[in-house]
């Protein structure tokens, strides 16, 4: 701990350029996304062991489908990626960052706060991509035939546009009312529960009846948006209009009860 | 005023409350640009609430603040650059090791300080690689602390900047604040250690429930009023001295009819002057 020559700490103060900072920002949220194990598990673990698992024991588990078994739960399992980045690492994260207050000392530094969502939302995007290029590619191992063609493929990924805004500002909605433990809990809870029962791997109708419910559930309706696009190349349009009322009812309930510290 | 000359820190008739509870009352003061300014307080003063008012965290109630010149709220995005925060804890993610974090907060700025000398500065080094939620209290501490430095700022705003810290990082964050200043950095902490404020500050402002109730330099502040008499000895004292003293300083001021209020043996400190001031006001 030696002391430093005169004139180290002469004031030379300046905010680096906003693309540096942005980038900067989107780099660290990416890296600390992966680098929780936890969270790992949750984005790419399950998602591919329910997909392989489906894959392989649909028959024994009785699941039975009007199409090919992975050409269903591959898009489904896309959604669940979905889910699992934009909502529950998503939720988590920002709970600890209050926590943490890291919010407060970045909203203290040269980076303006859109600044640091637009990290955030790179940070979202990235890990998805990632997730998404994973998925696909066991779902082509196992003999995924996606059928849906550019049209296809324009309406999953319009639905996972959706489905994100409609998880993350839930999950934002979440992270800023409730304690981060609590953000915690909740957030892997209710990504369990919608795996199991929410109609994202597998569509409403395996569920037998009084199931259709399930297609307003954000889960549900991503689903179901992301199987018409993928496997027969049509558009779910009640799915695409339930996500966007969730996605403009989280954003209205983040907007008022989100707080920053 | 042109905002090259303005004080580092203008505060005009600050008050803050949060719901009935009164944090600041009218406070006023100005630091100078160059020094080293300490705001000493108990716990719940209102220290920490004028620091983020002035860091444009909260917008005043009532009254004015200007930092550098400029408005901590309006002109907040002009003004971050140029100052540097450290707050009273926190303030990195969970999961982020501890020089990844100060090399993240440098490429925010566009002439940052070297990472490397400043952990090895602080003594970072041998928990650069521990996630910030595992750091000790006064890690975590010099790590704020890094970061508010490391963008070379004008002025540096620190919430008691060594609590929790052992004695020879507290060394070691007094040095640094002192070449910040010599560097021409202005600095403005908040304390509740008197010995810290007496030992750094070039002035001191004492608030007491979100009041001014006391400025000046650490030497005006102790010298005290003129009823101060200081006795200064060339050699041990024996013990029956203090008592002996006593007796003749009381017969002395009964013959001279002087109220003597006290004698107390040992030097006044800011401590003295804290007690003093704060003792008046509970019984008032």
């Amino acid at each position: 701990m030696s002391t430093a020559t005169p004139g180290t700490f002469t004031p030379q103060p300046g905010a680096a350029p906003l693309v540096q900072q942005v980038r900067a920002q989107a780099a660290m949220e990416t890296k600390l996304l992966l680098r929780n194990g936890e969270q790992l598990l949750i984005a790419l673990v399950i998602p591919v062991l329910a997909l392989v698992g489906g894959v392989v024991g649909a028959e024994r588990l009785g699941l039975t489908f009007d199409d090919r078994v992975v050409d269903v739960l591959t898009p489904g399992v896309l959604a669940l990626g979905v889910l699992s980045t934009s909502f529950t690492s998503l939720a988590i994260a920002t709970g600890f960052e209050r926590r943490y207050g890291l919010i407060k000392r970045l909203g203290a530094s040269p980076l303006p706060r859109f600044g640091l969502l637009l990290g955030k939302v790179v940070a979202l995007f990235g890990v998805m991509a990632l997730q998404a290029v994973v998925i696909s590619a066991v779902g082509f191992a196992l003999g995924w035939h996606p059928h849906g063609g550019v049209i296809g493929a324009i309406v999953a990924l319009s639905g996972a546009f959706l489905g994100t805004l409609a998880f993350a500002s839930l999950g934002l909605f979440m992270a800023g009312t409730l304690r981060a433990e609590a953000t915690l809990a909740a957030a892997n809870l209710i990504y369990l529960l919608l795996m199991m029962g929410g109609g994202v791997v597998l569509p409403h109708t395996s569920y037998g009846g009084g199931a259709g419910v399930l297609r307003l559930l954000p889960s549900g309706a991503l689903g179901d948006v992301m199987r018409s696009g993928l496997a027969d190349g049509q558009c779910d349009a009640l799915g695409m209009f339930v996500l966007m009322v969730w996605a403009i009812a989280g954003s209205l309930l983040a907007g008022r009860f989100f707080k920053w510290e | 005023m042109p905002e090259s000359s303005a004080p580092a820190v203008e505060i005009d008739g600050l008050v803050m409350r949060y719901g009935d509870k009164v944090a600041v009352d009218g406070l006023s003061l100005t630091v100078e640009r160059g020094s080293i300014t300490a705001v000493l307080g108990p716990n719940g003063a209102g220290k920490t609430t004028t620091l983020e008012t002035c860091e444009g965290f909260r917008r005043p109630q009532a009254g004015h603040v200007r930092v550098l010149g400029l408005d901590p709220v309006t002109q907040r995005r002009e003004l971050l650059p140029r100052i540097g925060v450290m707050l009273q804890s926190g303030g990195a993610w969970s999961g982020v090791r501890a020089e990844e974090m100060l090399r993240h907060v440098a490429k925010l700025h566009a002439n940052p300080l070297p990472v490397d000398m400043l952990v090895e500065r602080l003594g970072l080094g041998e928990c650069g690689k521990t996630p910030f939620r595992r750091l000790s209290g006064g890690q975590q501490q010099r790590l704020g602390l890094a970061m508010a430095v490391v963008g070379r700022p004008e002025l540096v705003f620190v919430d008691e900047p060594t609590a929790g810290m052992d004695p020879a990082a507290r060394r070691t964050t007094w040095e640094l604040l002192q070449e910040l200043r010599a560097d021409g950095v202005t600095i403005v902490l908040t304390t509740h250690y008197l010995e810290e404020a007496e030992r750094l500050a070039d002035m001191v402002h004492i608030i007491d429930r979100g009041q001014l109730i006391a400025t000046g330099s650490p030497e005006e502040l102790t010298r005290g009023s003129s009823a101060t008499v200081r006795l200064v000895v060339d050699r041990e004292l024996p013990a029956d001295a203090e008592a002996a003293l006593r007796a003749a300083v009381s017969t002395w001021s009964e013959q001279h009819q002087v109220g003597l209020q006290s004698i107390s043996f040992g030097s006044r400190t800011l401590e003295d002057v804290f007690l003093h001031l704060t003792g008046r006001e509970l019984e008032s």
